[in-house]
């Protein structure tokens, strides 16, 4: 069973967002690396680019399969894992930790409240599949 | 886990893989395990260090019997199996009287008038059509017995001494691309030294009902559950493993629009055999010369070219890849595709547009992997 940590926002594109006071960092969720298989490139924006929430802002590789990734809410990149380049199979290995993203500064703060709560996003993959 | 579609064909291995963790997709019409919990990569190298373990019983197989066997498939097939002796198997190609190409195949002989044709899960039943509008009179006898056989393939260098630990028959007598009939844990099998995955190995053929049986038993064999034991291997490994080895992959880097000698197939095509479906248009093509010419490439760039991108030189579009993928053993990103043959040259520079950015690579040799003899 993938695990879908209580304290974080989740997007229906399989994103999840930790709120760090005006600060969302962002990632993909277990459940969504579980079904990529193996991530072999993360392809991250640039910190001071913008996004309006449901924009693209990248894409994850496994060997199979290219999936764009989305910025479940709007604000400014403030920072990005570029840890990844060379080791992108952390998004694997610890998706809601060092697998993290993007940083964003938030440009509203509510945007979240819209998104999933953990039971929420729970039961949305299960009806998924 | 996610039920199949009610008409995707299963394998008589489908409960096993699911069992084991395959996920399953759709692939030519059947239900298959695109990968098991280890993964793409970790399948794909430890067949490569050890050994993997494959369900291939989706593929077609044609039986052509009668004292005009081998005229008949060396009419419809680009190969020549005059060539062949018994016990012996060959890679060979159907054609279109353009020369492209309706399927690549594995021609096994079993006797002068028997011989046993190999054919790609998706096209089975084009082939048949095919090759069934061929038959006249009571000299060849047809039938498609994809039914009646299981086929699973152990490949990588401990292959071998993983299958022996079940058979009787010596197996380092069977020559590369040669079988022979044995039993494997007491099933009557076909034993043969062939692949697809650039190592040494063998594809089993067997009756479907003991699929279960020998697909198990080779697992314990291998010592499966061990850090250095067989791992079962889905489509994706199968995929990455080809691309290594450089080999084709029908409906990709060979369709009805690639003739074989754009396809470096020349070594399959012998024009001095007799007359057969496409030999016109080929010797044709070989004397003017081929236009464009299937090629490898690494990408030099940060980036991962993929299936049926564009090519770039220059900025202008010259040609399509047929296969890209990341390469796990390489640890690069590779692919295949078609360019004019004027840029057909190791060294070149090219382009491959990855979703509107050009991203650098550059054309080396085929393959890309061989395995240490």
């Amino acid at each position: 069973m993938a695990n879908v940590p209580d304290n974080l926002h989740y997007s229906k594109d399989h994103e999840w967002v930790r709120v760090e006071g005006d600060i969302a960092v962002i990632g993909i969720t277990d459940h969504a690396q579980d079904q990529l298989g193996d991530v072999v490139y993360v392809e991250l924006p640039k910190a001071g680019d913008e996004f309006a929430a449901n924009d693209s802002f990248g894409s994850v590789e496994s060997v199979k399969a290219v999936s764009e990734i989305f910025t479940p809410v709007t604000g400014k990149i403030t920072e990005t894992n570029d840890s990844l380049n060379d080791e992108p199979e952390k998004v694997n290995k610890d998706p809601y930790g060092d697998g993290w993203m993007i940083k964003m500064t938030m440009k509203s703060p509510g945007e979240v409240d819209s998104l999933l709560t953990a039971a929420e996003y729970e039961d949305f993959t299960k009806a998924e599949e | 886990m996610v039920a199949p579609a009610l008409d995707l064909k299963k394998t008589p291995l489908n409960d096993l893989h699911r069992k084991l963790g395959g996920r399953m997709v759709e692939f030519g019409g059947w239900d298959m395990p695109v990968q098991y919990a280890a993964g793409t990569i970790g399948e794909h190298l430890r067949t490569r260090t050890h050994a993997g373990l494959f369900d291939v019983s989706h593929m077609g197989e044609i039986d052509v019997r009668g004292p005009e066997a081998i005229a008949f498939v060396n009419k419809l097939a680009s190969n020549d199996a005059s060539k062949l002796i018994d016990g012996q198997a060959q890679y060979s190609a159907l054609t279109t009287p353009q020369g492209t190409v309706i399927d690549d195949l594995l021609v096994y002989r079993f006797a002068e008038d028997h011989l046993l044709l190999v054919v790609n899960a998706g096209t089975t039943d084009k082939d048949w059509g095919w090759i069934s509008s061929h038959q006249t009179g009571e000299a060849v006898k047809l039938e498609n017995v994809s039914a009646q056989y299981c086929q699973i393939a152990i490949q990588g260098p401990q292959a071998i001494s993983i299958l022996q630990t079940l058979t009787e028959t010596p197996l380092h007598e069977i020559k590369y691309y040669h079988f022979v009939r044995g039993q494997v844990d007491g099933v009557d099998s076909i034993i043969s030294r062939t692949g697809y995955t650039g190592e040494d190995g063998f594809e089993v053929y067997a009756p479907p009902d003991k699929a279960e049986q020998l697909w198990s038993k080779i697992l314990d064999a291998g010592n499966y559950g061990s850090e250095e034991g067989v791992l079962p291997c889905g489509l994706a490994a199968r995929n990455t493993l080809r691309l290594e080895a450089g080999m084709c992959l029908y409906g990709h880097e060979i369709d009805e629009t690639t003739t074989l000698l754009e396809a470096n197939l020349g070594w399959i095509t012998k024009l001095n055999k007799g007359d057969f479906i496409g030999r016109e248009a080929l010797a044709k093509q070989k004397e003017e010369r081929i236009k464009r010419k299937l090629v490898g490439f690494e990408v030099t760039d940060r980036g991962i070219a993929r299936d049926h991108q564009d090519i770039l030189i220059d900025g202008q579009k010259v040609g399509i890849v047929t296969s890209g993928s990341p390469a796990p053993f390489l640890k690069k990103n590779i692919g295949m595709g078609y360019v004019p043959v004027e840029f057909a040259n190791v060294e070149q520079n090219i382009e491959i547009d990855v979703r509107g950015k050009p991203v650098s690579a550059k054309i080396v040799a085929l393959p890309f992997y061989k395995r240490a003899k």
